[in-house]
């Protein structure tokens, strides 16, 4: 006997989650299997489409630039209609955390860097730091969260955009050890618990209070991505109340309170479309028969237990997900090793300086239009195997700023065909 | 692991000279500090006093490289739930960092009179108090009962007294085991090794007779060998001599049995986990990777094996509806899904999961009295889950969570193989 279903995708991110959904919205009875946590945590929560394309300027219409990409670009595999249902999808999914989608139009969101980033999608707590926006701003940081320097990333953002920006660290109510992290800081304000018993202010309003110190002529003010876990909403609205003037948080790196909460919608739909997801599976390896994939073997601690399925989808990140692996030998596709271009001799890999437009960042397989990976000679390496999201070579996420994008329409897409094809 | 070819200049070092010998330097090198597994720590989540597991695995590691820096008393709060090692997005061995470095931390740098020591080493070896139990359980379920001798456990042992100790069985697994004559289907193709760990044998029996209907009815012969304790808790406390010592009892007699042609399963989670993963990575006894290639969940095996979807698919019970909580160490095997999965087959039982978070007790970590109000802490969240979902019993596969869900919430808590013998068996 065998753990089967119609069709296994291999890999638990945005374009995994969003392969399955997809394919189980079709009817397939789908099964998503994936190594470790996904690194959506990691992510910023911003869900950028095309930021650049190869200028110094972001693009204002991310749509109408996709044409102009080169033929390999995943965008140019599933097409512009793709690209556009899928942020539909998205948007059905996380409207209530997410916006932009009244707009083709990019936003452009502050970094706790202090620069903007074009972006398609932006979660709800960070709309009203917008830099399309023109209140003047407060930028508060905490002694506490070392990451986010509030008066640095004040000064560059001042720099660069025409409305005031000023910058200011305090205290975090309560006490919290000096290497406190951040998701201790979203609990407390969860929480909202007693901070000042003389004046009776909880986390929240004591947060406040401290931060109208400051205000001064700001007309609306920006924190460090942790303004509550589940109560996020709740929180945000009380500061607002307090301070008389819009809230919003500036997404961050890891550990990432936008990207938590993106997760954990994605995970709740998977569970209300029927998705059987399973973690702490790494796939290791695979049978295959005239072509066809007819199992993966996941590894269970020194045995491999066969998954068998009738279509499969590859979702298992970049180089940091570890969906692609390299050495000095070569950088290749460690499941089931499919083809990825690169130049042969190492050297030619990368250019010598780092901000270049580096070779190695368009790494990953090669796909056709249906996105099943290509083999060194263009032929599709297996009938039933489609590629999605960082795993997929091609493009340089990273300058154009359009990983999310990508990982939403390619999932669509393959989960899509690999409903097709059920026969 | 490390992707780096090896350098001349290094040599591997011992790092932990002590405990097991282990060079753990690639994942040390793995480890790109993106805090994941402190984000998906329970303890950390809800205790600011400790640092997490980035800090006492890969970091510490670090430190003890260069200079012998003490390892830090911090490691004794880590309950060993081992969330961090399916967290990791690099592969980092952050469990086995931990283990060995408990198991440092204790033989350097505990008292060995301490009570610490002492409550540690009693609550590890709790299959030695079990035994002695189980030959008078009327009179050890009277006693352990009585407020009085919870209150002296308390104050002279450090075991807390808001939890009631678990009642010994009148008959153990291993004594229903003998009386009925032992196995009552022999098999040469189809014949698995029962591992019943401690908690099954003398306290939950019940478990461990379902399992052996459940196998019997898809036509398995049962070999019950003798075992010890699976390592479980002297892991989590860092008496890693005990853990050996009992080790080397389970791998020569479940050896024995893979050589009859069977294969381990276990009911418990934290007993086929500590056989498939810890073991390996903590002892290099003769046959040990065979022995963690062989072992497997009791339904896991099933699911690989036989049809037991299709089988269940025709099943029905008497409605019920379960809270089920998926225990941390089956999140670490892949296994988090493995019961909703089945269950959702059965006509009539409908099991609600609630939720990713752990139950907090971790096996004896919520037995001491320090680390009471942190275990509950960490498992508030599964009993508010519980209390909203309003089941007629929880469901657990882990005995200390299912402690902990009866203790927090009130409800009778069941094994999955229970549900599913009564669905099978008739």
């Amino acid at each position: 006997m065998a753990i089967e279903s119609d069709v296994l995708v291999i890999g638990g991110g945005l374009a995994g989650a969003t392969a399955a959904i997809e394919a189980a919205r079709g009817g397939a009875s789908v099964r998503l299997v994936a190594h470790k946590e996904n690194t959506l945590r990691n992510a910023s929560g911003l869900i950028d489409v095309l930021g650049y394309n190869g200028g110094d300027e972001p693009l204002v219409e991310p749509f109408e630039a996709i044409a102009d990409l080169p033929d390999e670009h995943p965008y140019r595999k599933v097409g512009v209609e793709a690209v556009r249902e899928s942020l539909a999808l998205f948007d059905e999914i996380a409207g209530d955390l997410y916006e932009g989608g009244h707009t083709e139009t990019n936003a452009l969101s502050p970094t706790y860097g202090g620069r903007v980033k074009p972006t398609g999608r932006y979660p709800k707590s960070a709309a009203a730091g917008l830099a399309s926006r023109t209140e003047d701003t407060l930028l508060v940081g905490f002694e506490i969260v070392t990451s986010f320097d509030a008066p640095l990333a004040a000064e560059r953002l001042d720099s660069s955009v025409p409305f005031d920006v000023r910058g200011v660290t305090i205290r975090f109510p309560g006490e919290f050890r000096a290497d406190a992290r951040i998701t201790r800081l979203a609990t407390a304000l969860d929480a909202d618990e007693l901070r000042d018993r003389e004046q009776r202010l909880g986390t929240r309003e004591a947060l406040a209070a401290r931060v109208a110190e400051y205000l001064g002529d700001a007309e609306r003010v920006g924190f460090p991505a942790l303004l509550g876990d589940d109560e996020h909403q709740a929180v945000r609205e009380a500061l607002e109340t307090e301070l008389g003037v819009p809230v919003f948080e500036v997404p961050m790196g890891p550990p990432s309170l936008p990207g938590m909460r993106l997760e954990d919608r994605l995970y709740e739909e998977l569970d209300a479309e029927g998705v059987r997801v399973e973690s702490g599976n790494p796939v290791v390896g695979y049978t295959a028969d005239d072509g066809r994939i007819t199992a993966v073997s996941v590894d269970r601690g020194r045995r491999e237990v066969p998954y068998h399925a009738e279509q499969f989808v590859l979702a298992t990140g970049g180089l940091v997900g570890k969906g692609i692996d390299s050495s000095r030998e070569g950088v290749s596709e460690p499941v089931f090793d499919c083809h990825v271009p690169q130049p042969e001799e190492r050297y030619e890999w990368f250019h010598d300086r780092v901000f270049d437009d580096q070779p190695y960042a368009r790494f990953g397989v090669s796909v056709d239009d249906g996105l099943r990976p290509l083999d060194s000679s263009g032929e599709p390496e297996f009938s039933n195997l489609r590629a999605a999201g960082a795993v997929l070579g091609g493009y340089d996420m990273a300058r154009e700023k359009s990983a999310s994008g990508v990982s939403l329409s390619t999932g669509l897409v393959a989960g899509q065909r690999a409903n097709e094809d059920l026969q | 692991m490390s992707d780096a070819e090896t350098s001349d200049e290094f040599k591997p070092v011992e790092v932990f000279p002590d405990s097991e010998s282990m060079d753990l330097r690639g994942g040390a090198d793995d480890c790109y500090k993106c805090s994941t597994c402190d984000s998906e720590c329970p303890v950390a989540a809800v205790d600011d006093d400790f640092p997490g597991p980035k800090f006492q695995g890969p970091e510490q590691w670090r430190l003890k490289r260069k200079e012998d820096t003490e390892i830090d008393d911090s490691v004794m709060s880590c309950s060993n739930c081992m969330r961090c090692d399916s967290a990791c997005p690099s592969g980092v061995p952050l469990s086995q960092m931990h283990n060995t470095a408990r198991g440092s931390f204790v033989e350097n740098g505990m008292d060995k009179l301490s009570r610490e020591y002492i409550r540690n080493r009693i609550l590890s070896n709790y299959g030695t108090l079990a035994w002695f139990g189980s030959k008078v359980p009327r009179l050890a379920n009277a006693v352990m009962s009585s407020s009085v001798v919870q209150t002296v456990n308390e104050k002279f042992m450090g075991i807390t007294a808001e939890r009631e100790f678990p009642e010994f069985a009148q008959q153990t697994f291993r004594e229903w085991w003998s009386e009925r004559g032992g196995a009552e289907i022999e098999s040469d193709e189809k014949r698995v090794a029962y591992f019943h760990g401690c908690y099954s044998n003398y306290n939950t029996p019940e478990v461990g007779k379902a399992m052996v209907r459940v196998f019997e009815s898809f036509g398995y012969e049962v070999m019950v060998p003798p075992q010890k304790c699976s390592g479980t808790p002297m892991f989590a406390n860092g008496m890693l001599s005990d853990a050996r010592r009992a080790a080397e009892t389970n791998v020569a007699e479940l050896s024995a049995a893979i050589e009859d042609g069977a294969d381990v399963i276990a009911s418990c989670t934290s007993c086929s986990l500590s056989l498939r993963q810890e073991y390996p990575e903590l002892f290099d006894l003769e046959r040990i990777e065979d022995v963690s290639a062989h072992t497997y969940e009791a339904l896991e095996y099933l699911r690989i094996h036989e049809d037991l979807s299709g089988a269940l698919d025709e099943s029905e019970i008497e409605p019920e509806r379960y809270a089920y909580h998926a225990p941390c160490h089956a999140r670490n095997q892949g296994l988090a899904g493995q019961a909703i999965e089945l269950l959702d087959g059965v006509e009539g039982a409908e099991a609600e999961d609630v939720g990713d978070s752990c139950s907090g007790i971790s096996g004896t970590y919520g037995w001491k009295e320090e680390k009471y109000d942190t275990s509950m802490k960490i498992g508030a969240e599964m009993f508010h889950h519980m209390e909203e979902a309003e089941p007629d019993a929880g469901m657990t596969e882990c005995p200390t969570c299912a402690m902990q869900m009866e203790h927090g919430t009130g409800y009778e808590v069941r094994h999955p193989l229970q549900v599913i013998e009564d669905a099978l068996v008739s």
